[in-house]
């Protein structure tokens, strides 16, 4: 039978703000446990909470970004449970009226086409403590779980997909589209490794050509675009398998283990979650006015999407250069601070995508640490462009620039004498050399097929280039070259 | 809406209030009141009637992003039973 695989996913971003959602407690990471905690963040008696501007202006802001509704009011709810890292007994999260309505992102798979995924809302709710489950105990020998409350309070947008992606490569591709959006925007810092951004996944399997879902299951915090990607294709495997054995899926959490690379039932609970919502009576409703929405709309930059369209139909770039160069704002200020420099999309793109990539990559840096700055970069590119120097000393320069040799690519030129040599008579000089003192290799030519000579010139070219420490111009070399080889035959 | 009586050991469970039977069965009888009234409020027509998400009729009121308070953590663990290395102890929530 063939089977269709259907997924929706729940992204959690934390967002860059200063303080926390309710409270003016520090959201700053690693700062030593429960220092970042006060009376509001653990629910003492007798808080009240006041919420974040600045979350409420992010929250809106990615709306803004996904072409959604802002509807005027939205509402803060309850979510009732208890876990010893959630200090109140409840969730302030946003249940029946988010602060994001119905928006649409575009995703783009490996072979550069593109599809729009339907988001089905976005609201803000508080992430909750940590809890380290290390070796502490009571004084009689229990076993006991730390609890650090640093985090609890810190602003998260819930991003809930609509059930529109069929394969874990569009599931990774739209995980990224949203990494890159609010990176983008600066409402978050993407970092997954820390726990900036997580996500719950929802698969279900339906035999393909089915109008209605399979049973789904839920994978919780997957924290990497290679996880959600591994933990969707176990996951699939797996309920195929138990349905094409007569089984079924039942409804349930399940964790991915990135070590086993397998994904496992949570404990089953004793019963259904019943978080029993009801709006938070500690807020009132949020009312968003419109000039202040048309103040965001009007302050947002550039995005993801519509940079890619403009590298690709604007500067001319491919699919794939645009989709690469357009992936973070970082490299895609570097790469157009790089183009303004040199005057050429292209060449930057090239060289961007090329050896810097293959640098940073090698020493493991990202774009923001590379050694080689836009501007420099840039240089270097110009005088490859305008003939100062040819391919083979630019990349001389590139790594002498990379290694700190030199402050621009000008000065490193200068100090390595790598300026081409376009001087015919200087280039007729060191061919005759080079013919002088390769009699043996002359004779070959000579009594070489015509044919085959164009291959054999090699040799000589290269002589002639390590004569002049690789600055000679090359196209000037092989024509003058065989213009004297010939007149020997 | 009737309430039985263990729909209130359920409420009870859920807040993880431990009742006795004589306790349920009182608070079955007071709930089941609340719920007549809640009953009677159902049936009445509201059409066109905006849901009241809270009864003062008001906003909310934003503030700024700043931070605002300072580390007072060894206030707060003077009331905690249990307290490690700056963490709070709970009985392990985990096998």
């Amino acid at each position: 039978m063939q089977w269709e695989t259907v997924i929706g996913l729940e992204v959690h971003v934390q967002l860059a703000t200063r303080s926390k959602i309710f409270s003016g407690a520090s959201t700053a990471f690693g700062a030593e446990p429960n220092t970042q905690a006060c009376a509001v963040d653990l629910g003492l008696p007798g808080v009240l909470p006041v919420l974040n501007e600045q979350a409420v202006a992010m929250a809106v802001q990615f709306g803004l970004a996904i072409h959604a509704e802002i509807p005027e009011v939205s509402v803060f709810d309850r979510k009732n449970y208890f876990y010893p890292d959630l200090p109140k007994g409840y969730q302030t999260s946003q249940m029946y009226h988010p602060i994001v309505g119905p928006g649409e992102v575009e995703i783009t798979l490996e072979d550069g086409s593109t599809r729009t995924i339907r988001v089905h809302h976005a609201h803000l709710e508080e992430d909750a403590g940590k809890s380290l489950h290390e070796s502490f105990s009571d004084g009689m020998g229990h076993a006991m779980t730390g609890i650090d409350l640093n985090r609890a309070g810190t602003p998260l947008l819930e991003i809930v997909s609509e059930p529109d992606m069929r394969s874990a490569k569009e599931a990774a591709a739209y995980l990224k589209a949203i990494h890159s959006i609010v990176t983008y925007l600066g409402i978050s810092d993407g970092n997954m490794a820390e726990g900036s951004m997580r996500c719950d996944v929802n698969v279900s399997v339906r035999p393909r050509g089915q109008e209605t879902f399979g049973t789904r299951a839920e994978i919780k915090n997957v924290n990497s675009f290679r996880f959600v990607e591994r933990a969707i294709e176990f996951e699939v495997e797996r309920q195929i398998e138990l349905i094409e054995d007569g089984g079924e899926v039942v409804q349930e959490t399940r964790l991915y283990d990135p070590e086993r690379d397998e994904t496992r039932s949570m404990r089953t609970k004793e019963e259904a979650n019943d978080y029993r919502y009801f709006p938070c009576p500690d807020l009132l409703p949020v009312v968003l006015d419109g000039a202040y929405v048309d103040h965001l709309r009007e302050t947002l930059p550039e995005l993801p999407a519509d940079k890619r369209a403009r590298f690709q139909d604007g500067l001319g770039l491919s699919a794939y250069d645009a989709g690469v160069l357009s992936a973070s704002r970082e490299m895609a200020e570097y790469f157009e601070a790089v183009k303004d420099a040199c005057g050429d999309a292209k060449q930057a793109a090239n060289w961007v995508q090329g050896e810097l990539s293959g640098a940073l990559n090698r020493e493991g840096l990202a774009i923001g640490d590379s050694p080689v700055s836009a501007r420099q970069l840039g240089e270097l590119i110009t005088r490859v462009m305008d003939d100062t120097i040819n391919g083979k000393a630019a990349k001389q320069v590139f790594q002498a620039l990379w290694n700190g040799q030199g402050e621009s690519a000008d000065a490193v030129i200068e100090a390595k004498g790598l300026k081409q040599v376009t001087d015919t008579a200087a280039i007729e000089a060191m061919i005759d050399q080079v013919i002088a003192d390769s009699p043996a290799q002359v004779a070959q030519y000579r009594d070489a097929e015509p044919d085959k000579r164009g291959k054999m010139i090699g040799y000589f070219v290269g002589q002639v280039m390590k004569a002049s420490r690789g600055t000679a111009n090359p196209q000037q070399v092989n024509a003058l070259l065989k213009e004297k080889l010939d007149a020997l035959c | 809406m009737a309430l039985e009586h263990a729909d209130v050991l359920r409420a009870a469970h859920l807040a993880r209030l431990g009742l006795t039977d004589d306790e349920a069965a009182h608070y079955q009888a007071d709930l089941g009141r609340i719920l007549e009234m809640v009953d009677r409020l159902q049936a009445l027509d509201t059409e066109g009637v905006a849901p009241l998400a809270h009864p003062l009729d008001t906003t909310q009121r934003l503030r700024a992003d700043e931070v605002t308070e300072s580390d007072q953590r060894d206030r707060f663990q003077r009331s905690a039973p249990a307290v490690e290395q700056g963490l709070y102890l709970v009985p392990r929530v985990v096998e």
